[in-house]
């Protein structure tokens, strides 16, 4: 008996000319010309955070890429209970901040299992816009077979699903790209304040396209779309006073430039 | 007044101060309802309210509210149809009932009466109760006789003519006429009195003697949705249950059709033949009659079950009621795009909230205030419909900006340790999770004070809590976080600071 045969071909997630893909173009030139003209509709695309400390960079960046591909429809983010708490609560106002978002559902699952049950059911709705699913952890439940579905019910419906896994190391899947996604620094505005988010991008594994390149990119809010940020005009050097602290520990006495470590 | 008693808190007040109620009446402030207390140090209804403020300073006054009223009596009409089927309310503060034959189910008129009684007092109203032949008969005699009647005929003769609910001038000719009760008109012949008052005046007091009766009006008891079936043999096998789900749900369906609603909410009380209940409670978001529908959500709610459901040696009886319907017109044969999509996520929605819960897929509203761990609320997504035009929900933030808030907030905030310039300098290295990150950029402090207005005695300086000082900081890394330093220097002493959020 031929396990294979018992699920359909993987010929559906193949890109075929009669019928070509709809795509999202992110903005960033080199980037579109990797994927292929953007981020592909009806696939998995999977977010690596290398460490839990960068998972708000790659929840940003997961964040922009789905209202820019779901622009006025809903998105649907479901996140397991150990997100919620790992991570923290996540911002509607932050959210309509770093990219005016469509209408939001936040959805909450117990445990990995059902969060994955969960996401099955949302891709296959077609009336959302992109289905975000957030994950800690290594996911044993997310094995092959389990990726497969996930991808063959988005293509069904052309939802597209953005994988999020904080804390995991990359394994092998159905995923149309595997990026791995990290903190950049910004563009300081006037007055040394933080700028825009950066994201440092690395595309691990691309299905039928090249992979193993890396992007700083820049999310614009008002124009919907990433901005190439070269390395030369972030800035490299320090700014800002180093404050020295005394060799014996004690800091210098009361006094209102002094410095107190609090 | 009682109604104003039990649904209003009163604020805090002397607890013996009489008790009014003032309306706006012929271009004053006039007493519309007293209490006891206050009728016995000499008030009356209709006194202006600075007359009444004048003779008793300490007087509690709260305003009339005449539509919460009705509501109320609406709701003891309601109420009141456990007596009788036939009842209907008077306002502004009476309701009929109709006895006829059902005084024997409760021990006789009496009984009733005493039963009525009882529940009232036990809802702290008090009431004038009387009985008659006729409804009006009735009314006026709860209204103006002196209670309890024990004679009907007399006691309707002694009745004073205000009771015929005639208007001023009428009152005041029959006064001058030398007419005082309702046996003097009624002794005289009716014809003169009906030339001179009206055929209405006529019918009315015939309706106090009893001699014509008018039929009340009484409230629409609208018809239970209930579908039961009862088995002769206990029916266990799953597609019998199955089965009998669905014909009771296409039953619902073609009366929900009839009467152009949509449940919102079924549920199915399995009667087992031990004795032993289930229930099934499904819920959704937009009004259905679908039976394949609910018959799917149920499936859910099945699986979702934390002990299977056994029918043991069968069910004698399934029910289904359907508890919350709204308006819903017939379907159109062709949804338009838009609506489609919208019933499907709805659809999306139903499920989800019935297998994790209802609490598990919301929608993040916008709360007015300040604080930001309160700037949102999380409301179940299958109660809280969609909004007409998401640009009425959250502002657009500013274009050029960068985000101004996190993307993720901890709560509660996270404790860090922090090298700053004292009094107001930022933060320049910071220890978080036993990690050192240097901070490159930063922006702040954005002040954010405490709630004073919320506080007793927070308008006093110094005890308005602590006042928030927000930085927005980015380490060499580019990580961007939201540092906050818990009060000032000048409230505290060694305040301490925390991370409350992330951003992207």
């Amino acid at each position: 008996m031929r396990f294979a045969a018992a699920l359909p071909s993987d010929s559906v997630l193949a890109d075929s000319p009669a019928a070509p893909l709809r795509r999202w173009p992110s903005g960033c030139a080199g980037l579109d010309a990797a994927l292929a003209g953007g981020f592909a509709y009806g696939r998995v695309h999977e977010f690596y955070a290398a460490e839990a400390v960068d998972a708000a960079a790659a929840a940003g960046f997961v964040g922009a890429i789905a209202s820019g591909m779901a622009p006025g429809t809903a998105v649907l983010w479901l996140r397991s209970q150990r997100a919620a708490r790992a991570a923290g609560v996540i911002q509607a106002n932050g959210l309509n901040e770093l990219a005016a978002a469509g209408h939001g559902l936040i959805g909450v699952a117990p445990d990995d299992m059902a969060l994955l049950r969960t996401a099955a059911d949302a891709v296959r709705c077609a009336a959302l816009g992109a289905v975000i699913v957030e994950g800690w952890g290594a996911m044993r439940e997310l094995d092959l077979t389990a990726s497969r579905r996930l991808a063959l019910a988005a293509a069904k419906s052309g939802v597209p699903l953005l994988l999020l896994r904080m804390e995991a190391e990359p394994v092998p899947s159905s995923a149309q790209t595997r990026w791995r996604v990290g903190p950049a620094p910004s563009r300081a505005l006037p007055g040394n304040a933080p700028g825009r988010p950066c994201f440092e991008i690395e595309l691990l594994r691309q299905r039928s396209g090249p992979f193993g390149l890396g992007w700083q990119v820049e999310w614009d809010r008002d124009r919907g779309k990433f901005r190439e940020a070269s390395s030369a005009s972030l800035g490299g050097a320090l700014s800002g006073a180093v404050v020295s602290v005394p060799a014996g520990g004690a800091v210098a006495g009361a006094g209102s430039t002094g410095a107190q470590a609090a | 007044m009682e109604r104003w008693r039990a649904q209003e808190a009163p604020e805090p007040r002397r607890p013996d101060a009489p008790l009014v109620l003032v309306a706006h009446h012929k271009g004053a402030l006039r007493l519309a309802a007293i209490d006891a207390e206050a009728l016995r140090l000499g008030l009356a209804p209709g006194l202006p309210l600075a007359d009444a403020r004048a003779r008793l300073p300490g007087l509690a006054v709260a305003e009339l509210d005449e539509a919460a009223d009705r509501h109320w009596l609406a709701r003891l009409a309601r109420g009141c149809a456990r007596w009788s089927p036939r009842v209907a309310s008077l306002p502004p503060d009476g309701i009929v009932i109709d006895i006829a034959g059902v005084g024997h189910l409760f021990g006789g008129e009496a009984g009733l009466i005493a039963a009525i009684e009882e529940e009232m007092a036990g809802r702290g109203m008090t009431v004038r109760l009387a009985a008659a032949t006729t409804a009006a008969a009735a009314r006026a005699l709860a209204r103006h006789a002196t209670l309890p009647v024990t004679d009907e005929r007399a006691a309707i003769r002694a009745l004073p003519i205000a009771a015929l609910e005639l208007d001023d001038e009428a009152n005041l000719a029959l006064r001058r006429a030398g007419l005082a009760t309702i046996g003097d008109i009624a002794s005289r012949p009716a014809v003169p009195f009906a030339a001179r008052f009206g055929q209405s005046a006529l019918s009315a007091l015939r309706r106090l003697t009893g001699d014509e009766q008018a039929p009340i009006k009484t409230l629409a008891q609208p018809a239970r949705l209930r579908f039961a079936r009862r088995f002769a043999e206990p029916i266990g096998h799953r597609d019998a249950v199955a089965a009998c789900f669905a014909e009771l749900l296409s039953e619902a369906a073609a009366t929900l059709a009839e009467r152009g609603l949509g449940g919102r909410r079924f549920r199915l009380a399995l009667s087992r033949c031990d004795g032993a209940r289930h229930r099934l409670e499904v819920e959704t978001g937009l009004p259905t009659r679908d039976p394949a529908l609910v018959l799917r959500l149920l499936d859910e709610r099945i699986a979702s079950l934390a002990d299977p459901l056994d029918p043991g040696f069968g069910y004698d009886a399934i029910a289904l009621t359907v508890p919350v319907t709204q308006p819903l017109a017939d379907a159109q044969p062709q949804l338009d795009g838009h609506e489609q999509a919208e019933a499907r996520l709805a659809e999306l929605i139903n499920r989800l909230s019935t297998r994790l819960g209802p609490d598990a897929i919301c929608r993040l509203v916008p709360q007015d205030s300040h604080i930001p761990e309160q700037a949102q609320l999380a409301l179940p997504a299958i109660r809280c419909p969609e909004p007409e035009r998401r640009s009425d929900l959250w502002p657009a933030p500013p274009p050029g900006e960068p985000p101004l808030r996190p993307l993720f907030l901890f709560d509660p905030p996270q404790p860090v340790e922090v090298l700053a310039e004292v009094p107001d300098g930022p933060p320049r290295r910071f220890r978080w999770r036993r990690k050192l990150h240097e901070v490159r950029l930063y922006e702040g402090p954005e002040r954010i004070a405490g709630e004073w207005w919320k506080r007793r005695g927070g308008e006093h300086p110094g005890q308005g809590g602590l006042t928030r000082d927000y930085f927005r900081v980015e380490d060499v890394r580019g990580r961007r976080f939201w540092i906050f330093r818990h009060g000032l220097y000048a409230e505290r002493q060694g305040p301490k600071w925390f991370l409350h959020g992330l951003f992207a």
